[in-house]
């Protein structure tokens, strides 16, 4: 569970957006919306450890954020950016064995029980098959579940993505979030991800964050309808929102 | 084993003639009758020349490889990147400047120390320029420019500093320029095994890091990695690595880059806890290649290590290069 406490993220003495109290919390996945710009990428650095927050709290289980080491960040917060992993030779199983390095020793070798959450992390994201394959490779919707399986493998409570689902095509995209939520519900883990997918994150995600005017309004599909949060967020010359179906339209 | 027998080979030819028995009788403790320079150009010549051959290859690869992982470009090298003109710059500051008339064969130990200070310091500065740079540039071509923009300023300041500079001075430093691994000789070699070897050890220290740091900054961090000590630590070593070998056996261009391409090449990995051993050898055995190559006249005399380099060096940066365009 994260919790943000009148929390302001930003870079420098420049606030992105100020005085967050929200609540993340474990079995489920939540989707964070908003325009380019907003501040999206700058909150999910601050979770993630990379930025230290400007003023305010980021309590993970109950332990604040900065007062962690790195070593202890990297067993409770895993990433997936959207900075393209290229690396020449390395085959799946590797990169997944990768997120076994915050408990490996001094030389980073994996014995038989790393070697075996590997296995089980590549098998969770459902590309066993390609597990041999040098990354280079993969399509770039098989990539990102690489990528996620890495984050498994970190046996992390918490994930966060970058919007993982740019730069893939349509089934990619379904195939993807639909994953994620399938494993929040049988892991108890927490998934937080940015996107652009307005569509699927209302019809498939947990709860929502939107970002809006420098605010975040938090809450399910459903209430942030209620509210008319939602509606106040799509709201656009041509858009039009069906609130029962949970469908987004274009008006010709 | 190949590098047995490389090394082998290194110390039973050379640019004189000597028969193998006699070669090796030397190496058994006996001196050969009628012939008493042998035993100084074995021991004394081609023993610690194979030695210095064979570290410097060793330093160049490893070298390499870092800076390949460090800036996450495969045409990054000591060379390329002008470190090794760093290096450069601070021993022409020690010879054409402050060395006045000294040679380097005549320069005592402390000398040479002086020599290696200062060629640490001129690849340390670049090092750290070019840190700071990468930061800001994020296009890997763009960091290459740099570096060749490097080399192109402190050559002008080397030419500007030959020119002022005495005869004898500026004989001295071409001829350290065109590489020689017969330059360290068996009183420096304990120092020049020393340094290199410090540099080689700490290398071996940052192989989980750097498998990390693979992947980028970020992801090497939240997988529990200490992003600033690292760049430290590989600013450190690089430097180390370099300076030595450059203070030592003059620049030597192309082995650095090349090395890693064929380790990963020949074993298909990018693994540096395979990768990184593999390198080492690969870079050992291309030096003691090259160190044959040079007594090739067979008339006494030999090719400067920085010619021969190149003819290895820039095929595998064309694969590299193609490689990367596909």
């Amino acid at each position: 569970m994260i919790e943000l406490q009148h929390l302001t993220v930003g870079y420098g003495d420049k606030a992105v957006l100020s005085d967050i109290s929200q609540t993340l919390k474990a079995g489920q996945m939540v989707c964070l919306l908003g325009a380019n710009g907003v501040g999206k990428s700058t909150i999910l650095r601050t979770l993630a450890g990379f930025l230290p927050p400007l003023s305010g709290k980021v309590l993970i289980n109950g332990r604040d954020l900065p007062s962690l080491s790195i070593s202890e960040r990297s067993k409770a917060v895993s990433v997936v950016l959207t900075e393209r992993v290229e690396v020449p030779y390395m085959k799946v199983t590797d990169l997944v064995g990768m997120g076994r390095s915050p408990y490996t020793g001094f030389f980073g070798t994996l014995d038989k029980e790393d070697k075996d959450i590997v296995g089980e992390a590549i098998e969770m994201v459902g590309i066993t098959a390609l597990a041999e394959r040098t990354i280079d490779t993969l399509s770039d919707g098989e990539r990102q579940k690489a990528l996620l399986a890495k984050a498994l493998a970190q046996q992390t409570p918490i994930i966060l993505l970058d919007e993982p689902t740019a730069f893939l095509d349509f089934h990619a995209k379904v195939s993807i979030l639909r994953l994620m939520l399938r494993l929040v519900h049988e892991t108890n883990k927490t998934i937080f991800l940015s996107t652009h997918d307005v569509e699927m994150a209302i019809q498939l995600s947990d709860a929502l964050w939107i970002v809006q005017d420098g605010k975040i309004q938090a809450g399910t599909t459903e209430s942030l309808t209620k509210s008319g949060t939602l509606q106040r967020f799509l709201q656009a010359e041509g858009i039009s929102y069906d609130e029962e179906e949970r469908t987004i339209s274009i008006i010709t | 084993m190949a590098m047995v027998l490389l090394s082998v080979a290194n110390v039973l030819w050379g640019s004189l003639d000597i028969p193998v028995r006699d070669v090796w009788s030397i190496l058994c403790g006996e001196e050969v009758e009628g012939h008493p320079a042998w035993s100084i150009i074995v021991l004394q010549g081609r023993v610690p020349q194979m030695l210095t051959a064979l570290l410097t290859g060793t330093a160049l690869g490893t070298c390499g490889l870092l800076l390949q992982t460090a800036f996450r470009n495969p045409l990054a090298g000591p060379s390329i990147l002008g470190i090794d003109s760093g290096a450069n710059l601070g021993v022409a500051i020690v010879l054409l400047l402050l060395g006045g008339t000294a040679s380097i064969g005549s320069l005592t130990l402390s000398g040479h120390f002086l020599v290696v200070v200062a060629a640490m310091v001129g690849a340390l500065s670049i090092m750290a320029l070019l840190m700071v740079l990468s930061r800001l540039l994020r296009s890997q071509v763009m960091l290459l420019i740099t570096g060749v923009i490097i080399s192109y300023v402190t050559g002008s300041i080397i030419q500007l500093l030959n020119y002022s500079a005495t005869e004898q001075g500026v004989f001295s430093f071409v001829i350290w320029g065109m590489g020689n691994f017969a330059s360290v000789g068996i009183e420096r070699l304990p120092v020049f095994c020393t340094l290199s070897c410090l540099g080689l050890f700490l290398a071996l220290l940052l192989i989980k890091p750097l498998d990390a740091l693979l992947l980028g900054d970020r992801y090497a961090e939240n997988l529990g990695i200490k992003i600033g000590r690292v760049r430290q630590m590989l600013l450190l070593v690089t430097g180390l690595l370099t300076a030595t070998t450059t203070a030592f056996c003059g620049p030597i261009s192309f082995i650095g880059l090349a090395v890693p391409h064929l380790a990963r090449l020949s074993l298909g990995t990018s693994y540096h806890r395979v990768l990184m051993p593999a390198t080492m050898l690969i870079g050992a055995n291309l030096a003691l290649i090259c160190n044959l190559l040079s007594t090739l006249p067979r008339d006494g005399s030999i090719i400067p290590i920085s010619v021969i380099t190149p003819l290895i060096g820039a095929p595998v940066i064309l694969h590299v290069i193609l490689r990367v365009k596909n």
